[in-house]
């Protein structure tokens, strides 16, 4: 039988190519309204008065009155109202919905609403702590006394997904049931938060996934806000109404990936890093939501891809006025790996030794302790793959070469991703199911997996074909509907194939064991390896069941007089166990190090006063294809047990090194030290002028 | 309101409307021509490209009085070509499309660059592209893709 990795045309490139493709604004209703948000001018205070204008016939105003359940959306920390009573806690909070036919007319109209507020000081520095997260390894802190200590600090700053088709929904009625079709992640979040803020049965809500105008995070958690405003309106006023942001609207008021800041000592004994403590803030923006969980990621990636015997970590997510944070591919380990690898490369130079040599030196290597005490179960292939890259890229040589030279330079970096939900996420709160059903000569994929780009709808086609030796065109994958497929869990966390595709694939077996029968459907259900152990409360465990593995190589050219950067080319190596469609894998590894590498040094976006300061593509920059450079990429192949054909997650770890890798280029090209990101022209020329050699 | 009669995917169409409106509202609300998407609306991500003249132009950027006499051409029309199969499939081969959001535009801008350029070097596919942003690929794909139309577009163009 064929190599599963040898790549096939994806199935829905002729239907994106030609523009059939449906994604949400291309669907049209009979009849259909459309939904404006009013929203708060002031970040924090209470609502005393709202005056609206007196509507036309056929217009309406939706808001927390008529929510008819719970006025709560839920997420995994239920703090976020779907319409606020009165309390305003960000810039831009939605008060309300303003419904109706003509998109001019509601322009107008909202201009018109006149709000008046008690206001009280908003607060945006970092200090109301909502969640606290506190561990150690080892010996924790008794066993740094007496040694030398290494302290530095590292900062990030917002990200945003940026995804090019904004966030929307159309819904509509049918009898006392309410459907939405959306550009979605996670079809079972909005199901489950749209139940609640109805305060509706479970079959009066039906959530279809439209064509995804891509994602990366940023339609995991904000949709069910928005899905459960839409549905109120649709339950209210019994009509078809479409719901979608403008990119202004998108780019100042949906979720962002959390800015964070990382103290980090460290405590060195015979040149290594013996001890390692951490004290790590990330700003969660108004509510608390998806924070805690990105925080714990963050935490647990604290030792980087290296094992050091003894830590104390802990952190907070601070609430401040502004806009909440969320998902964001990577959700934490961007920040602590940015972090965790500048410190690597700076106490090597402060112990004058070679940095590369210094990380290889403290690598995690199989049966490892991790930093909660799990173990790195599977081989570890770094050594090799960090060789190959080396080779590739011609690593040693032009690192020495730009020791003597200016404005060049070469960075690496060395990362992992744990796949699939912290801890025991899958069996407790995911619980993922799947259905695989036969009938006649077709054989129908039954789960809530989002194709939201990264190939999902291609590569589990394939994956059945492959394990039945069928025809794919034999297989069916339509988008999830509620009504027809079962909760197989969210579509984030690198879970995907692994996670899914691991039930798909026992199912898929039993199907083929029953071939001959004529219909039927197997269903199965999530079963944890028994060796997955986790403590949430103390971080003690085996976080993950496993891990995806990679190495970027950067080089930079530093313009002298402009400080800007320019990309040469890029050189990378993953592990993601086995790839299950070889060009679709190039395609994340691509995309993924596009993000990770603007992230580092191109893309900006802050906030003042709790204003989100860029409002468009035009302020908050992308690459575009002049930005891009070549990149070289290698798999490794390391199956692992429980993933389908030994597959493990790819879509987060391809973002991690990206911006690492690029801030040690730099740092390496203007010969000081590099602490935060992006590293723009203007952080630059203040390192140039007052920087730490 | 002023009649605007332009050409569109081959067929003279005719209509009675504001003259102000963008094209790209004319094109999806008025002729349900979906194809091309509103990413930005204000002309910097290129994902409503179309072709007025031959020439790509982002269809949120044109009042409909700029349209008068011209011909316009949608993916939708552009897709009944040869030139089209061939960058289809050649972004097929590359890898070049994720989640399509793009995918119109950058097939609007390959077709408007190898038409006056057949044989463009790997600068002038990204000159060529440099209006279209992708947040899924990373770009190297669909360059890639443009190369490969180009390669086995001969004649065609």
């Amino acid at each position: 039988m064929k190599d599963i990795s040898i790549p096939i045309n994806k199935v829905d490139n002729e239907d994106k190519c030609s523009g059939k493709a449906m994604y949400v604004a291309d669907y049209k209703i009979e009849g259909m309204l459309y939904a404006f948000t009013v929203r708060s001018s002031i970040a924090k205070g209470e609502i005393l008065k709202i005056e609206y204008p007196v509507l036309p016939e056929g217009y309406f105003i939706v808001d927390h009155r008529d929510v008819p359940g719970k006025n709560i959306v839920k997420v995994i920390y239920d703090d976020m109202p779907v319409f606020t009573s009165g309390k305003i806690t960000y810039l831009y909070e939605p008060i309300s919905l303003i419904v109706g036919p003509k998109k001019e007319v509601l322009n107008d109209l909202l201009k018109q609403v006149k709000i008046s507020y008690q206001e009280e000081e908003p607060a945006f520095d970092w200090t109301d702590s909502v969640v606290h997260y506190h561990f150690d390894k080892g010996d924790g802190l008794n066993a740094f006394r007496g040694l030398d200590r290494i302290e530095y600090n590292y900062e990030t700053s917002y990200q945003e997904q940026a995804y090019i088709e904004t966030q929307g929904f159309i819904g509509y009625p049918e009898e006392d049931k309410v459907t939405l079709v959306g550009s979605i992640q996670c079809p079972y979040y909005v199901k489950n938060a749209v139940i609640q803020a109805l305060g509706a049965a479970e079959d009066k809500v039906r959530i279809i996934q439209a064509t995804v105008g891509g994602a990366f995070g940023g339609k995991e958690e904000f949709p069910s806000l928005i899905g459960c405003q839409l549905a109120v309106a649709i339950s209210k006023i019994k009509k078809p109404i479409q719901l979608i942001y403008e990119r202004e609207e998108d780019m100042l008021v949906t979720t962002k990936r959390h800015p964070s800041r990382v103290n980090f000592v460290g405590y060195i004994k015979n040149n290594r890093i013996y001890g390692l403590k951490a004290v790590v803030g990330i700003d969660g923006g108004a509510n608390i939501g998806l924070s805690g969980v990105v925080l714990s990621r963050a935490l647990i990636a604290c030792t980087g891809a290296y094992s050091i015997e003894h830590l104390d970590i802990s952190g907070d997510v601070f609430r401040t006025n502004t806009v909440p944070n969320g998902a964001f591919r990577g959700f934490g380990a961007p920040q602590m790996f940015f972090a965790v690898e500048m410190f690597f490369e700076h106490v090597a130079k402060r112990l004058k030794l070679d940095s590369l040599k210094f990380k290889l030196n403290h690598l995690a290597r199989q049966n490892d302790f991790t930093s909660t005490m799990g173990i790195f179960r599977d081989p570890v292939l770094m050594p090799e793959m960090v060789e190959k890259v080396i080779k590739e890229s011609d690593y040693i040589k032009k690192r020495k070469d730009y020791e003597d030279s200016s404005f060049k330079g070469i960075g690496m970096s060395l990362f992992f991703h744990g796949c699939g939900f912290t801890g025991s996420g899958e069996q407790n709160h995911i619980k993922a199911k799947v259905k695989l059903k036969k009938d006649q000569d077709k054989v129908y994929i039954l789960i809530a997996a989002v194709d939201m780009g990264q190939g999902v709808k291609t590569s589990f086609r394939k994956l059945v074909a492959h394990i039945l030796d069928i025809d794919i065109e034999r297989v069916i994958f339509d988008n999830p509907d509620t009504d027809f497929v079962p909760d197989s869990g969210p579509t984030v966390a690198s879970r995907t194939m692994m996670i899914v595709g691991g039930i798909v694939a026992r199912a898929a077996k039993e199907v083929k064991e029953r071939f001959n029968e004529e219909t039927f459907t197997v269903f199965k259900q999530y079963e944890q390896p028994e060796y997955i152990k986790y403590d949430e409360a103390s971080f003690k465990g085996d976080a993950y069941p496993a891990y995806s593995w990679g190495v970027n190589v950067v080089e930079v050219e530093v313009d002298k007089d402009t400080y800007q950067v320019n990309i040469k080319k890029t050189w990378s190596v993953y592990d993601i166990g086995k790839a299950i469609d070889e060009r679709i894998v190039m395609g994340q590894a691509d995309g993924g190090l596009a993000q990770g590498l603007a992230y580092g040094y191109l893309e900006v976006m802050n906030h003042k006063r709790g204003k989100i300061m860029q409002k468009n593509m035009t302020d908050y920059i992308i690459p575009t294809a002049m930005d891009m450079c070549p990149m070289e990429t290698y798999l490794f192949e390391n199956p692992y047990a429980y993933g389908p054909y030994g597959a493990k997650g790819v879509g987060e770890l391809s973002l991690i090194g990206g911006a690492p890798a690029v801030a040690m280029a730099i740092e390496q090209a203007i010969k000081k030290k590099v602490f935060k990101i992006p590293v723009t022209p203007e952080y630059i020329m203040e390192l140039i002028n007052n920087g730490e050699n | 309101m002023a009649k605007i009669k332009f050409k569109l995917n081959g067929e003279l169409k005719e209509i009675d409307t504001d003259p102000s409106r963008r094209l790209l509202d004319v094109l999806r609300d008025d002729f349900n021509l979906t194809g091309p998407k509103e990413g930005c609306g204000e002309g910097e991500c290129g994902a409503c490209a179309v072709l007025m003249n031959q020439e790509i132009v982002n269809s949120c950027s044109v009042p409909l009085a700029n349209v008068l006499d011209k011909e316009i051409v949608t993916i939708e029309g552009f897709s009944k070509t040869k030139r089209y199969e061939v960058i289809k499939d050649a972004f097929a081969k590359a890898g070049g499309v994720q989640c399509g959001f793009c995918t119109p535009g950058m097939i609007i801008a390959t077709e408007s660059l190898l038409n006056k350029n057949l044989n463009p070097t790997d600068f002038e596919i990204k000159i060529g592209l440099s209006g279209n942003l992708c947040r899924c690929t990373g770009y190297n794909l669909i360059i890639e893709a443009v190369k490969i139309a180009s390669k086995t577009g001969e004649g065609l163009w």
